[in-house]
């Protein structure tokens, strides 16, 4: 069969093209995400709305701010589970915990938190430790329908199964189901878990330093983007972490070759954790 | 010539995957990445099984590693593994594809886009239909097609779909799977002397 390099170079015109109309319309810079990961979302959009081609769907996405509203979700990953990794949250408990009891107000920034799951596990997790009074947690992502998603906090049935068992390795202290009332379909998650959560509007990319914190979770949101803007990002965790703050990362991700990696310590090899070091 | 071999395997893969690999010698020059259905919790039992069952490096994927010859590298559990143009390695925690994550269908229709007709794609025994329509894909953009003998195969299923969805190049028993890399990767060798 004969090669099919036409429809390929083609093909990374109109991404390049596109990307570049939405970073020049809309704001929004996806130029430094991973290249197989742009054209894989494209290609999910392009055969939801049955586009022809990347062209054809440029146009829409141009033209029609619903069109890019969709657009913009399928390129966020709202693909969440609550207690994801549970041997994460299992090694938390145990090591990070602890010396979190020390301090007397907690901030916890969740980056790119999508529709809420993580910040519930972690809600939760505090809550049983204690802790959760006294800690704010800023939930932030750059997409506000996910972030209005994650403020209603209703979730289906459907997911409830896999939660529940991954609360249970989690190393939860209490019965899964204290944390939900059912209701037909989906279930809603128990208001008292929200009380010290504050969503926000916040684009890694685009935006700069948020707050002082004692605790950064940004799990599997690295993945996306290549090492340039992975650097950047780290950066920015790094200027928005305290001294003996820690950062959380996704299982499959590392500082290891950024330049923050020697202002850190390595907390937990196998679930990413890592404590800035006082110097 | 050839750059990267993918591999996609669901039930009964991990022997078959073995015997494929233990049959290549540790100078087999092409890299190979490999996608086997798991489940999501599961430890590196599978890396660790077929390193020691092949004189080639099995390692797990690590995000925005390079491929390099030597190497054969296996997708993390609960994860999609991608192949960029400049040959590294890219994770998604996407949705699932084809009910699974990984997804065969997702490493081939990268790794179709970064190595064009300088891909061997081969699709192992399972229970599903991952990986056909990614192995139609690799032959689109010009690369070889081999998907292992059904009446061989564990379960048949997912390499009988491949054989109807992508018509491939070869269709043939491990054993001889193994010996057709050997023979393409030292053509390979011919061409790079010349």
């Amino acid at each position: 069969m004969k090669s099919d390099s036409d429809n390929t170079l083609r093909e990374k015109i109109e991404i390049d093209l596109l990307i570049e109309a939405v970073n020049r319309f809309y704001g929004y810079d996806f130029s430094n995400y991973s290249k197989a990961h742009i054209k894989r979302r494209m290609m999910v959009f392009l055969a939801k709305h049955r586009f022809e081609s990347i062209s054809e769907m440029q146009h829409h996405v141009l033209h029609n701010p619903q069109v890019f509203e969709d657009f913009l979700n399928n390129f966020s990953i709202n693909v969440t589970e609550m207690f994801r990794d549970p041997g994460f949250y299992s090694e938390f408990r145990k090591h990070i915990i602890p010396t979190l009891k020390t301090y007397p107000y907690l901030k916890i920034w969740i980056a790119g938190c999508a529709t809420g799951e993580e910040v519930y596990s972690f809600a939760i997790m505090l809550k049983e430790e204690g802790l959760l009074s006294r800690s704010t947690i800023y939930a932030t992502d750059f997409n506000s329908e996910a972030l209005q998603k994650a403020g209603k906090a209703i979730y289906s049935i459907d997911t409830i199964k896999s939660y529940t068992a991954n609360y249970q390795k989690s190393g939860g202290k209490s019965s899964f189901s204290d944390y939900y009332m059912a209701n037909y379909n989906s279930v809603i998650i128990d208001k008292s878990l929200k009380v010290n959560v504050v969503f926000a509007e916040h684009n890694l990319v685009t935006d700069g330093v948020f707050t002082e914190a004692n605790l950064i979770v940004c799990r599997n949101v690295l993945i996306y983007f290549n090492r340039e803007l992975q650097d950047k990002v780290l950066a920015l965790f790094n200027d928005s972490l305290i001294t003996g703050g820690f950062l959380a990362l996704g299982t499959k991700e590392t500082i290891q070759f950024s330049t923050i990696a020697n202002k850190y310590s390595i907390v937990s090899k196998e679930n990413k954790i890592y404590k800035k070091s006082i110097i | 010539m050839y750059k990267a071999v993918v591999i996609g395997a669901s039930a009964g893969g991990m022997y078959a995957i073995k015997t494929l690999l233990a049959s290549l010698p540790g100078n087999f020059k092409i890299p190979i990445i490999i996608v086997q259905h798991l489940a999501p919790d599961s430890d590196n039992y599978l890396v660790e099984f077929l390193d020691k069952n092949t004189g080639l490096t099995v390692k797990e994927a690590d995000e925005k590693e390079v491929v390099q010859s030597g190497f054969v590298y296996v997708c993390p559990p609960n994860y999609h593994i991608l192949v960029e143009e400049n040959m590294s390695l890219s994770l998604s925690a996407d949705e699932k594809v084809n009910y699974s994550r990984p997804s065969i269908d997702v490493l081939f229709y990268s790794a179709a886009d970064a190595f064009q007709e300088s891909l061997i794609g081969i699709v192992l025994t399972g229970a599903n239909d991952d990986g056909a329509r990614g192995l139609f894909y690799i032959k689109k953009k010009g690369g070889l097609g081999i998907v292992q003998n059904p009446s061989e195969a564990e379960s048949p299923q997912m390499p009988t779909a491949a054989i109807l969805e992508a018509n491939p190049d070869h269709v043939l028993e491990i054993r001889q799977i193994s010996k057709l890399l050997l023979q393409l990767a030292n053509k390979n060798q011919d061409k790079n002397s010349l």
